[in-house]
């Protein structure tokens, strides 16, 4: 996290994003979020506001999509609030990209549970293609940031690319995963444990047994 | 009124109150860094953490939590210790100990606390957290690995400035306070973020390094940057003024002062008259007060004076000098200095008869010429909880940004006596109503036509007064209750074409209009007055003398001398008081206390420190004209440079520049 900085303000940054506008698709569901508010509160949908913008970005480089600041500040024009309250929704939540990344931008959950699941062999793995913090590789593909807790712990080691979580890693599945993307499929996300579907237990139920047939009440039993 | 216990004493408080306020009220110190009275509640230092029962088992940040009936308080016990030293540990993790270095040393909320509340020694082994510095301008200073988030800056800039200009961007470990892309914080309050900071992070720019406060002299003093007649502390180390600090008055100025207020003071050691100077041939030439008195008695003026007052004159100044022009025989005084001729007949009309807490209450409020921000800064503030309260606030003048929702009715004064509905209808209806005539107003001669809006839509009513005319010189009030003021303004002065001219640190006369008269300049800056004029007598700026002063909403204020006037400078009375022997009439008195006792014999509510003279009823109508026509001017072309104290300024010049001229010189440089 200590890595995350705003892209320098330079000119060729102005000139590039300095038209950024929002096309009628963005703008349709730009207005159905700010209509969720009441009236008075627009500046509530900043946050979808944000993603939607980092969206297109997205959709216009072809990669998962960043924030540059004149995106930022068209957002805030849009919502007229101050800039400096958009800026710091954007550098607050990680899922904003304040620096361009590439096609796939890989998030791998380095916090205790996946750590103790083998995330470092995950991390490894990641950096034996080529991926290194704040750094996109050669093709345009890969962008690599290591997160806190993404809340799979049932499920880990797990990384995010892109919209899509993938979990029960081991470095060969995780290869499985990019090589999938990088050939242009869709490989499937969520585990990738044969036989799981979600998060359930993934062996026999060692705990809360009672509770399978009944709502069971232990306290007594402490 | 719940009734709570703390440390074993059971109080009674208002209901609404905090957990924290209830210790206050109970006596006991509660330490803290992001709470602040004025600002709102962020509860993120965890500093103020108390034990409350009922509740959970655990420390409580007493600062958001309310106060209920039957709660326990305790400050004293083994848990408030131990997590008010663990809180200050951590704050301490990656805080600097750089101590020795810094500015904020000996007025630093982190050193005082963490004496009192710390555990004296730190168990963090690991490398601290280092924050580059952000530009915020020419007047802020910082020093980020310092700051410890408490956000009371960002607080500051967002509900009080109403400029968002102040932010706290990424998060945890990582969070800095900056403002936007580092451009400079653009407003006239921004300085007030350096009394807010309990730490050393933001710093007073231009008194970096001066001094530490353990050496400097407290004298307390009255501001004259503007009408507003700021309450502030005068902090000086030998014969120099270092740096001026609010003071607490919540009928003025709450806690915070102007930018102006809080830095033009570099300027009264810059271009200062200390010495006598006489014009010969056309040329300034040094003499002696002998010689200078002699002068001015040879010009026999007889019945034949006249004295104009400057912006920033104390009471005692002007009415010595109105003694010596009575003694004279001549009553041709005048404060009017740009030639303005609004009638002053009844005070009222020519006073901010709301007050500045008052006007806080209204509802509707009509602002006739007066870029408000710029003219009194912290009337601005008022108006600005005014307006979130709900008033709806209408201006006619030229555009500016007043920071809150208000409409912009036109420049032309015309609008006036023509209101649209929608005006007309807020007024009408509203329970509060007011009109403020700024300097702009007047100055377009819109005065009388104010007056009628305010009988008009019955503004002064049981209860509340609504007419308000908001000065920008802080002489005006005190000025026109000694009777300062010619029926013609300044322009029946020229006509009685005076042997002598006094201009009382007047700088802003078209003295062409004299050029028959000999010109005695009395006042502290070699500004436009001195350069007309054709004797110069060195005298006293505000912090060099005690004085009288009274604000826009009447309130006489006293301000202390803080330091000696440089070089042959005097006190501004003495020099009058010499001038009398010199012309061969007595005054009446020989101290600065005959002076006094003499003013208040003359002028009773002047003896009434700190409260609002009463001026009696706002007239039904003033002379003038009561449908003006012509677009309404901006008396201020620059906040940082309107007296001759701030033009001498570095910093004040530095500002105008970068803040206000900015632009354009960054154009003319390409």
């Amino acid at each position: 996290m200590a890595a995350r900085k705003i892209a320098p303000d330079t000119p060729e940054l102005r000139a590039r994003w300095g038209n950024f506008a929002f096309d009628a698709d963005t703008k349709a569901k730009a207005d159905t979020a700010i209509k969720r508010y009441p009236e008075g509160r627009q500046k509530s949908a900043v946050m979808p506001l944000l993603d939607l913008a980092q969206r297109q970005v997205g959709r216009e480089t072809d990669t998962q999509g960043w924030l540059p600041l004149p995106v930022i500040e068209y957002v805030a024009e849009y919502l007229d609030v101050p800039v400096i309250r958009v800026l710091e929704v954007a550098t607050f939540y990680t899922m904003y990209n304040l620096e361009p990344v590439g096609k796939f931008h890989v998030q791998v959950c380095g916090t205790t549970p996946c750590m103790l699941r083998g995330s470092d062999d995950i991390i490894a793995a990641c950096k034996k293609r080529g991926m290194k913090p704040g750094h996109i590789s050669d093709d345009g593909l890969w962008s690599f940031t290591e997160v806190e807790c993404m809340g799979n712990c049932a499920t880990a080691p797990m990384v995010q690319i892109n919209d899509d979580n993938y979990e029960d890693l081991t470095p060969e599945r995780l290869d499985k995963v990019l090589e999938a993307l990088a050939a242009g499929e869709t490989p499937k996300a969520g585990t990738q444990e044969p036989g799981r579907h979600t998060s359930e237990p993934a062996n026999a139920l060692s705990s809360l047994k009672d509770m399978v047939t009944e709502n069971h009440d232990y306290r007594g039993e402490w | 009124m719940p009734k709570v216990t703390v440390d074993g004493q059971e109080i009674e408080v208002p209901a609404g109150a905090t957990v924290l306020q209830a210790c206050e009220l109970a006596g006991k110190e509660i330490p803290r860094f992001c709470y602040h009275e004025r600002l709102s509640i962020a509860g993120n230092c965890r500093m103020c953490l108390v034990e409350v029962k009922p509740g959970p088992p655990k420390p409580q940040a007493s600062c958001a939590l309310p106060a209920t009936e039957g709660q326990e308080i305790r400050t004293d016990s083994e848990m408030v210790k131990t997590a008010r030293e663990g809180v200050m540990e951590f704050l301490l993790i990656n805080h600097p100990l750089d101590c020795p270095i810094c500015d904020q040393g000996g007025e630093c909320d982190l050193q005082d606390q963490s004496i009192a509340y710390g555990r004296g020694g730190s168990r963090y082994h690991e490398n601290k957290r280092a924050v580059t510095s952000k530009h915020m301008g020419p007047l802020i200073k910082t020093i980020m690995t310092r700051c410890i988030h408490c956000t009371r800056c960002v607080r500051f800039s967002e509900e009080i400035a109403g400029v968002d200009e102040i932010g706290a961007l990424y998060r945890g470990e990582d969070m800095q306070i900056t403002t936007y892309l580092e451009q400079a914080a653009k407003h006239e309050l921004s300085a007030n973020v350096i009394d807010l900071c309990p730490v050393g992070a933001l710093t007073s720019g231009p008194y970096a390094y001066e001094a530490r406060p353990w050496e400097l002299k407290k004298t307390w003093g009255i501001d004259v940057s503007d009408a507003v007649g700021s309450n502030i502390r005068i902090d000086s180390r030998g014969r120099e003024v270092l740096r001026v600090l609010p003071r607490i008055n919540d009928d003025v100025n709450e806690e915070w002062i102007s930018d102006k207020a809080r830095y033009q003071v570099d300027g009264l050691t810059r271009r200062r008259l200390d010495k006598v100077w006489l014009r010969k041939r056309g040329k300034l030439t040094e003499a002696t007060w002998d010689e200078a008195f002699k002068k001015i008695a040879a010009a026999k003026p007889g019945k034949s004076i006249a004295a104009v007052a400057g912006d920033m004159l104390d009471c005692e100044t002007m009415f010595a000098a109105k003694a010596l022009l009575k003694a004279s025989g001549s009553g041709l005084i005048e404060s009017r200095q740009t030639g303005m001729d609004y009638d002053t007949s009844n005070l009222a009309a020519v006073n901010f008869n709301s007050g500045f807490s008052g006007i806080e209450e209204t509802d509707a409020m009509l602002i006739v010429g007066s870029n408000v921000r710029w003219e009194a800064p912290l009337v601005n503030v008022r108006l600005r909880k005014a307006a979130s309260k709900g008033a709806k606030v209408f201006i006619v003048g030229p555009e500016w940004d007043p920071t809150y929702k208000a409409t912009f009715l036109g420049e032309d004064a015309s609008v006036l006596s023509n209101l649209p509905a929608e005006v007309a209808e807020a007024l009408k209806a509203a329970e509060r109503p007011a009109v403020i005539i700024g300097a702009g107003g007047f100055a377009a001669g819109a005065h009388a036509s104010a007056v009628k809006i305010a009988n008009d839509f019955n503004m002064v009513r049981d209860g509340w007064n609504g007419f308000n005319a908001l000065h920008i010189s802080a002489a005006r009030m005190g000025a026109l209750m000694l009777g300062y003021a010619q029926d013609g303004g300044i322009a029946d002065i020229a006509k009685a074409k005076p042997k002598v001219l006094l201009a009382l640190g007047a700088d802003e006369v078209d003295f062409s209009k004299f050029e028959d008269s000999l010109k005695v300049y009395i006042g502290h800056h070699g500004d436009k007055g001195a350069h007309a004029a054709d004797i110069i007598l060195p005298a006293s700026a505000y912090t060099e003398k005690p004085g009288t002063y009274v604000n826009t909403e009447g309130r006489v204020q006293r301000g202390d001398k803080a330091v000696f006037a440089p070089g042959d400078a005097r006190e501004d009375w003495t020099i009058l008081r010499a001038l009398a022997d010199a012309l061969g009439v007595t005054v009446g008195f020989d101290s600065f206390h005959e002076l006094r006792a003499a003013m208040f014999a003359e002028v009773p509510a002047l003896a009434h420190d700190g409260e609002v003279a009463d001026y009696g009823a706002v007239a039904k109508a003033v002379k003038g004209n009561a449908s003006p026509t012509g677009a309404i001017p901006s008396p201020i072309k620059d906040f940082y440079l309107t007296n001759p104290i701030a033009r001498a300024s570095a910093v004040m010049q530095q500002c105008s520049n970068e803040l206000i001229l900015g632009d354009t010189l960054a154009e003319a440089a390409e």
